[in-house]
Parts: structure tokens; sequence; C-alpha cells
């Protein structure tokens, strides 16, 4: 089935009002219409008459959108932009084939051995991902990982994947709730200390803490470049990774993840293969974002030590925002001893990132990113928490960029602070 | 279509990558908030007043229209290019130039979106009110040449009442400067005035010169339920009438209530018939004591609740009930014909009967919310365009709608312009008279019709 057809019906609910220009980061900062939603609703309703074809133009048009959500929240008639986006790409890739980054993403992404084998992937892929970048203490990319390009400066990889070092079942206390943990590439491969927060947190409230062993990369790099046919095999392995376990939620501490598990998995996987349609909505049901999680159990400001003292702000990553999780955060930070919490003008604006976006227009993706790298400098704050391990490197990437001295870290990273 | 030739010098004038021909482009600037859609031949994006200038220049060499256009928000169709031709987007030329807290004015580039403009003064400790709920994307430059209004007007006055002085260039492309920096000026025609509204058929606007007032304070917010339109009525004029203006008094009539409350469920009482969201703004100490008198004026008027917000969440929890008002409106029918008419404001209760009567007449949903200060009534007939003869009928209903709104002493539209969309009801508010007066002015000052030809008026 022609993937527009999918979204027919929504296509026909835009009336070309505007409103998506003043929320949509790809507009605001090329500043021409092809690149906000309206423009990309139109161009697929025009796609679908046979009067444009899937040609240079259109892809270079529908490749300009991060995918973040965000005309799709404020949208006053539910134009679900990401969604025809997607389907515009795959349509694009099913016509025009996958790029060959896509593909070597795609291959990436979908080998499990590659995801499991721990220590041996960085020792052995290091230096076939890396080249060394004189004169920085980054390093540079040859090879892609899902959601990282060429140019950027980006962590180093870490000596042994979080997975590996931690056994698939941590029993908690009896009566406790029983967390399925989703870890996601970015936490298992780069920034392993959100996964070892994360585990220490809900350990320290007394949570039975499982990481499923056959859990995969959630896929959205693939959705990202409508390589439907890897997101679909992905979600299957991960639904079956999952549903292998008793549990009460189903946890992401990447707002990446999370958005794929509980809104596109559904929404695109679900539309596609409705046999799957159930189970997906049932795992979309109880996925919860751990930071969601830890105040809804209670995790009390008085069971904390004190450390460093650390003036913090906070950046919302748009698929946190676009779930409604942006209070959540925010509480938890303040109320944590040692904290003081400064708010940095436009946190709820778009870090830039937008998947592999940034791979293609990796100079506009930085040009998003400058106001907020400003404005996370003008706020006072020495960190910058978010909950997105996407979002962390593309403001490390910024504030890189920038030479300012700001640390980025996981909101997760600063509330285990209490449990010293 | 266009010669390459005449691409070639468009390149020339405003550099190659700000002139587009692909047709991915040109569909993007073809349509409106109005949804019709004409595509342009080709899209350019001046920088400079003098650009703008040389681009009509060509224009009336070569003989090809130019399309002002700024976000494309516009309600009936002004900057789509029917026909084909250029359409010259000012997205570009979105400087604020300064800020001049002495003389208290500001000057800007048409490209400029309303809300950084009001959120840039308001840093500053001023306020530039005019406030169309279109202001987080529409443009300055499309605001006047549609002498756009919002819910502040009533107490503010619309966007025409701050525009002091305009750069303008001419359909023929000589670039001049009307009205100034101060306050008084009576030399000569006021050419500013003749501007704003114009949408974009009397010249290209490319600098403003905006008056700006100190900031208020703080503001209060009420919603007032009414068991009847008329106490709602009633209530706009008593308050009024005891010599308050309120900054913002936003109506909505029962139809509209039932479909937010069906949507979303917001506690609205059943017999709430019409419900007014008032705001005053001004010192802290003026607004408590207007708060409480209000709530003394509207309290015998039939009221039913009256809700007084106690801090800006509270406000915007009962702006919440305005603002959900269009999202709640695909659930009657798909398409909307939003008119926005005005009538004195004690007609308003009238009007609305005339156009229930009209729903019943045609046999389709229209919804009334809107401006009830200032009598400008948003009147949506709601439409399913699958439906076969619907769209007739609606036409039909919009007709008499405009009668009614004229017999009662009002006019078409107070917002939203005439352009495409409202050209075949202009005869119903315009004599001949008067639209000879308008086109001999056109066609004084663009002899060659290139500058957005066939809005306003029809082509002749
Ligand atoms: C959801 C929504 C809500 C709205 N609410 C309101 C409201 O409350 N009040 C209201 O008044 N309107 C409202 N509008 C209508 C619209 O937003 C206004 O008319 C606005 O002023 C148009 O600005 P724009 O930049 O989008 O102009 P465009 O739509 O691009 O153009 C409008 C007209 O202005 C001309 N024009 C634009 N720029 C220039 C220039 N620099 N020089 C000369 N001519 C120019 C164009 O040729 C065209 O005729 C609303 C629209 C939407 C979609
Ligand atoms: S996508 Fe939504 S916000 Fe954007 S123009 Fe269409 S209806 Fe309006
Ligand atoms: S998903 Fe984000 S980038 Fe894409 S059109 Fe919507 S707002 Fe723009």
């Amino acid at each position: 089935m022609d993937p527009l057809k999918r979204v027919e019906q929504e296509l026909k609910k835009c009336v070309k009002c505007g409103a998506c220009r003043a929320h949509c980061p790809a507009f605001q900062e090329l500043r021409r219409e092809p690149a906000v939603a309206r423009g990309k609703v139109a161009l697929a309703q025009h796609l679908m008459k046979g009067d444009i074809s899937l040609d240079d133009q259109t892809y270079l048009a529908m490749s300009k959108c991060l995918l973040c959500g965000s005309c799709v929240e404020k949208c006053p008639n539910d134009v679900p932009t990401d969604e025809i986006v997607i389907a515009a790409r795959e349509a694009l890739a099913a016509q025009r084939g996958l790029t060959t980054f896509h593909r070597a993403v795609g291959r990436v992404i979908r080998n499990r051995r590659l995801m499991n084998m721990g220590a041996a992937m960085a020792a052995l892929l290091g230096p076939l991902f890396f080249r060394k970048v004189p004169r920085t203490s980054g390093l540079r990319l040859r090879f892609p990982l899902p959601f990282i390009g060429g140019k950027r400066h980006i962590p180093q990889l870490a000596k042994k994947p979080f997975m590996d070092r931690h056994p698939e079942v941590i029993e908690g206390e009896p009566g406790k709730p029983r967390i399925v943990y989703f870890v996601g590439c970015m936490t298992n491969f780069v920034y392993t200390e959100i996964g070892e927060a994360a585990l220490a947190l809900f350990r320290h409230l007394g949570c039975t803490v499982i990481i499923p062993k056959e859990q995969q990369c959630c896929g959205l790099p693939g959705m990202s470049g409508g390589d439907l046919a890897t997101v679909r095999e992905l979600a299957e392995k991960n639904l079956a990774a999952l549903e292998k376990f008793e549990a009460d939620y189903i946890v992401t501490a990447c707002a990446t993840c999370g958005g794929a598990l509980h809104k596109l998995y559904p929404l695109v996987v679900g539309k596609r293969h409705p046999e799957l349609k159930a189970r997906l909505d049932a795992l979309a049901a109880k996925n919860i974002d751990a930071a969601v999680l830890l105040q809804k159990l209670g995790l009390h400001p008085e069971e904390t030590g004190a450390g460093e003292q650390l003036a913090v702000t906070y950046h919302d990553p748009c698929h946190l925002r676009t779930r409604a999780v942006t209070r959540q955060p925010r509480e938890l930070l303040r109320e944590t001893p040692g904290v003081e919490f400064l708010e940095m003008e436009g946190a709820d604006k778009c870090c830039g990132l937008g998947g592999t976006f940034n791979v293609y227009h990796y100079d506009t993706s930085l040009a998003i990113n400058a106001p907020k790298a400003a404005a996370i400098e003008k706020s006072g704050a020495s960190v910058v928490a978010t909950g997105c391990p996407g979002c962390m490197m593309q403001l490390a990437d910024g504030l890189h960029h920038r030479g300012a001295k700001t640390r980025v870290m996981h909101t997760l990273e600063i509330l285990a602070r209490r449990l010293r | 279509m266009l010669e390459s030739r005449i691409i070639e010098k468009l390149k020339a004038i405003v550099g190659a990558e700000n002139v587009a021909t692909d047709r991915q482009d040109l569909i993007c600037y073809g349509y409106d908030a109005t949804q019709f859609e004409f595509l342009p031949d080709a899209v350019v994006h001046p920088g400079s007043a003098a650009e703008v200038a040389e681009v009509l220049r060509l224009a009336n060499t070569q003989g090809f229209p130019v399309f002002p256009r700024g976000a494309g928000s516009g309600f009936t169709g002004g900057a789509l290019p029917k026909g084909g031709g250029i359409v010259l987007v000012t997205t570009r030329m979105n400087r604020i130039l300064r800020i001049d807290t002495e003389n208290l004015i500001a000057e800007v580039e048409p490209g400029v979106v309303t809300e950084e403009f009001q959120l840039a003064v308001e840093k500053l400790g001023l306020f530039y009110p005019p406030d169309p709920a279109s202001l987080k994307f529409s443009t300055l430059g499309g605001n006047v040449a549609e002498n756009a209004g919002g819910p502040r007007c009533v107490k503010y006055g619309v966007t025409r009442d701050f525009v002091m002085g305009l750069e303008v260039v001419l359909p023929t492309g000589e670039i001049i400067r009307t009205g100034g920096e101060t306050y008084k000026g009576v030399v000569g025609y006021d050419l500013t005035r003749l501007l704003c509204g114009s949408e974009g058929t009397l010249g290209v606007i490319t600098k403003i010169i905006f008056k700006l007032l100190p900031l208020p304070e703080a503001k209060k917010t009420m919603l007032t339920i009414f068991d009847s339109i008329d106490g709602a009525a009633r209530a706009v004029s008593t308050i009024i009438g005891n010599k308050i203006i309120p900054t913002t008094l936003e109506f909505m009539d029962h139809a509209t209530l039932q479909c937010v409350e069906k949507r979303f469920s917001l506690g609205i009482p059943e017999t709430g018939r019409a419900v007014l969201l008032i705001e005053v703004d001004g010192d802290r100490e003026l607004i408590e004591k207007q708060a409480a008198r209000i709530q003394e004026l509207v309290a015998p008027l039939g009221l039913v609740e009256c809700k007084v917000a106690k801090d800006a969440a509270e406000a915007e929890a009962l702006w919440k009930v305005r603002r959900l008002v269009s999202p709640s409106l695909r659930d009657v029918n798909p398409t909307k014909y939003n008119e926005d008419i005005v009538v004195p404001r004690s007609r308003v209760p009238d009007v609305i009967r005339r156009i229930d009567a009209i729903a019943g007449k045609y046999a389709i949903p229209i919804v009334n919310f809107g401006h009830a200060g200032d009598g400008n009534i948003h009147v949506n007939v709601m439409i399913d365009k699958e439906i076969p003869g619907m769209e007739e009928k609606a036409h039909g209903a919009i007709r008499e709608i405009f009668q009614a709104a004229l017999d009662l002493g009002g006019t078409m539209s107070g917002e939203h312009g005439v352009g495409l969309a409202k050209q075949p009801y202009i005869d119903l508010e315009l004599k001949p008279e008067q639209v000879a007066a308008m086109q001999a002015i056109k066609k004084a000052l663009d002899p060659n019709n290139i500058l957005n030809p066939g809005k306003m008026f029809p082509l002749e």
C-alpha cells in the first residue's frame, strides 16, 4: 500500500492556518515554507494527487524535519505532521532506495550481535567508527552510530556497555513495583552513567529492576530515514524482549526511546501491522519516563545526602514535552538538596538534533542549537540537565562550539546525588 | 509562465538563493488560511526596500503581477497569486530596527512576527496592544496591510491606531515615507491610514513606525456565564456604560459552548447560554476595584456563575475556554467559513438572533463567538463539502448574514478584509460611487495593475 494513502484522512485536517510556523524548529531556522509542517503537508497532498513526484526536491523538503512533534502538539487541528513525514520518507525510500547512510544505520541498529557484544563492540568498532581529531578532546565519527553524523564532536564510547555490567534481573523488596528498564543505545554505549543512575534510584526505592538482555535499539533512527522494515523488525523484537517479564512499568530514561515506545510504535508500526497493534498499545500504556515514575513512587528530598553545590537549569526534550512531561523533572530537581534551580529562556525549544536530521543538515542542526546554548550560558547555571541522551549530546556539542563551560547531565544523574 | 530571462533578472536583484521556481516551492507559497490555492511562477525573497523597488520596476516594464506576502495566515486570500506572477515574501525583512523608550515609538521591518515584537517591547516596560489571534505567526506587515484587530482592541484600538508612519514602495517602484514619528502632523493627505488595510494593493510596506504605550502593571481575568445571550449583551453595555473599558470582552454563544463542552468537558454549567471572558488591565489597585465593580454590575443580569482568576495560571485556565473554541468546532462539521461581521455593540443580541434564524432556514450549523466589546463577531458557518449542495447553501446563508449586519448598521468584515473571499459580496456594502473612488486611487498609484491585481475588487 502506498504509505501516503495511510495518512490521507490526516492530510485533510490541515487548514493551512500557519500556526506551525511559530513552533517548527526547522522553519524557524530555515525560514522557508517547505520546511514548515504546513508546507510538508501541502507537498504530501500534491504527492498524493500525483502533481509532484518523489524527486530530489521532494526528498530535500521531507528531509527538513526533526520529527520533534512540536507542530503536532500545537496544531489546533491535530494534524500529525510527524506521521505524515514518516509516511513520505517511507514512500521516498521505497521508490529511491535507502541512502547509503540509512542503509548503514539500519545495519547497525538491526544487528543484535553488535548490540550485545559489549566491550568488544567499543574496542572492535571504536577505531572503525572514530578517527581522532587533533587539538580537541572529542572524537570524530567515520561511520555512523544511530544518531551521530560525521562532523560532530561526541563523547567517547563507554569501555563496557551498561547492559554488560548488570544481571538481567535485580530483585528488589517484595511488594514493591517491578520495572522493566528499556535502556536504549545511547545509554548503553555512550552515556552509561544514565543507566547507573536509573538503576541506583529504582533500587533505592526497593523496585525490582529487570533489564531484558534481548532488547534492541528502539528503531527511531530507522524511522527517521523511512526504513520502516527495520523499525518493524526492531519493534517486534523489543515487544518479545519486554513482554517476557511480568512488570508494572516499562521505564525509559531516554526521551526518544520513550517517544518510540509510547507513540510511534502504535502510530506508525501499529497502523501498518494491525496484527501487532494490541500488543504495541499495551506496551505504550505501560511506558513511563523514569523521572515521572520516580516522582510517582515518592522519591523524597529528605532521603538525600549533600554534595557539591550545583546551579542547574533544565532543557525540555521535545519527546518529553510533547507527552506533557515538563513539570515533574523540574520539581524533582528543585527539591534536590544542594541544587539551585535556574530556569533558562526558551527551555522548551528544540535542541536541533532531530534523530538523523543532524547528519544531513548538521549546520542547520547546530544553528537551531545556537540560541539554546546561549540561553543555557545566560541562565548562569553550571549544569544543564535534561531527560534525553540525544539532547545531551547535542547540547554538549552546541556548548562546545560556543566555548561554554557548562556541564551537561541527565536529570537522573543529579537526582542520584540524593543517594550519597 | 515567466520567461527565464525574467527569472535571471530577479536573481540578479535579490540573489539566486532568494528566488525559487521548483514546483515544491511554488506549492508552498500557493496557499493561505483560506485554503484556496493558486501557484505562482516564482517565489522571491527580497532583503530590502531597494530590492523590492527594483522588483516592482521590473514588473512594470515586463508586465508581470507581484503579490506581497507575509506569513500567509490571511483569511481572505490576499497573498495568493491568482492568475500567476511572483509572490514577494517579506520573511527576510525581519529586523526590529529600534525601540525608542524616550519617544515611545519603534521602527520595524514588515516581516517581524507580531508576538516577537510584543515581547521585545514588553522587555523594556512598553506595550504594543494589537493582538490578533494569529500573533504568534502573523507578520506586522500583514497586520498593517489587513488592519488586524484582536480582543484588546475594544480598549486600545486596532493596528491602524498604532501606525504612525510607513516606508512604502509604490507599485511603480518609488520608495516613499508616509506619516512620521510625531503624534501630530497635518501636511498632505494621510497616506498612512490609506495604506492600513489596503491589502497589499497600493504599495509594499517596507518599514513601519509604531506608537507604543507603557506596559500596564497588571491584569485581572474573569469568566462570566449568563443564562441568556441578552444577559451577556446587557453586561457589555452596562460595564461600558459605567465607564469601565475592559481590555477584553470576548463572548461565546450557546452553540460555541456546547462544542467546547462536548469535546473538552470544562464543566460549564448546563444553564449557561452565553459566556463573557472579561479582562481589565492597569494599576493593581485600580483593576481590583474595577473587577469588583464589574461583578456587582453583572450580578443581576442572569448571571449563572462568575469565576475570577487569582493568578496568571488561573487566568490562563479561564482563557482556555476561549482558546479551545477553534479546535472543537471541527466536531460540528469539517469545513468552516469564518466570517467576521461587526455591528454596533448594542445590536449584538439582535444580530445573533438573526443568525440563528438563518441557520435554521438553511439547516446549517452556525457557531458565533468573538469580540463583544466592539461588536465584532466571528460567525462560523460549518459545512461538510462532501454533502452535495451544502456549499451553495452556505454561500446563501453568508449573504444573508452580511445583509443582517449591514441592516443593523454594521459591516461585513471587521478584521479579515476582502481579498478574494469576500469579493462576491462587496456590492452589498459599497455603493458604485465608493468603489469608483477607490478604484481611481488604485489606478493612479498602479497604472499597470501589477501589484496584487484582482484583490479587493474583481479584475475588470
Ligand atoms: C488562526 C488564525 C487566527 C486569526 N486571528 C485573527 C484576528 O484575531 N484578527 C485579525 O485581524 N486577523 C486574524 N487572522 C487573519 C490574519 O492572521 C491577519 O490578517 C494577519 O494580519 C495576516 O498577516 P500575514 O503576515 O499572515 O499576512 P498574509 O496573509 O501573508 O497577507 C495578508 C495581506 O497582506 C498583504 N501584505 C503582507 N505583507 C505586506 C507588506 N509588507 N506590504 C504590503 N502588503 C502586505 C498581502 O498581500 C495580503 O493581501 C487570523 C488568522 C488565522 C489563521
Ligand atoms: S499543520 Fe496544523 S498548525 Fe500547521 S497549518 Fe496545518 S492545521 Fe495549521
Ligand atoms: S515534527 Fe518538528 S521539525 Fe518536523 S514539521 Fe513538525 S515541528 Fe517541524
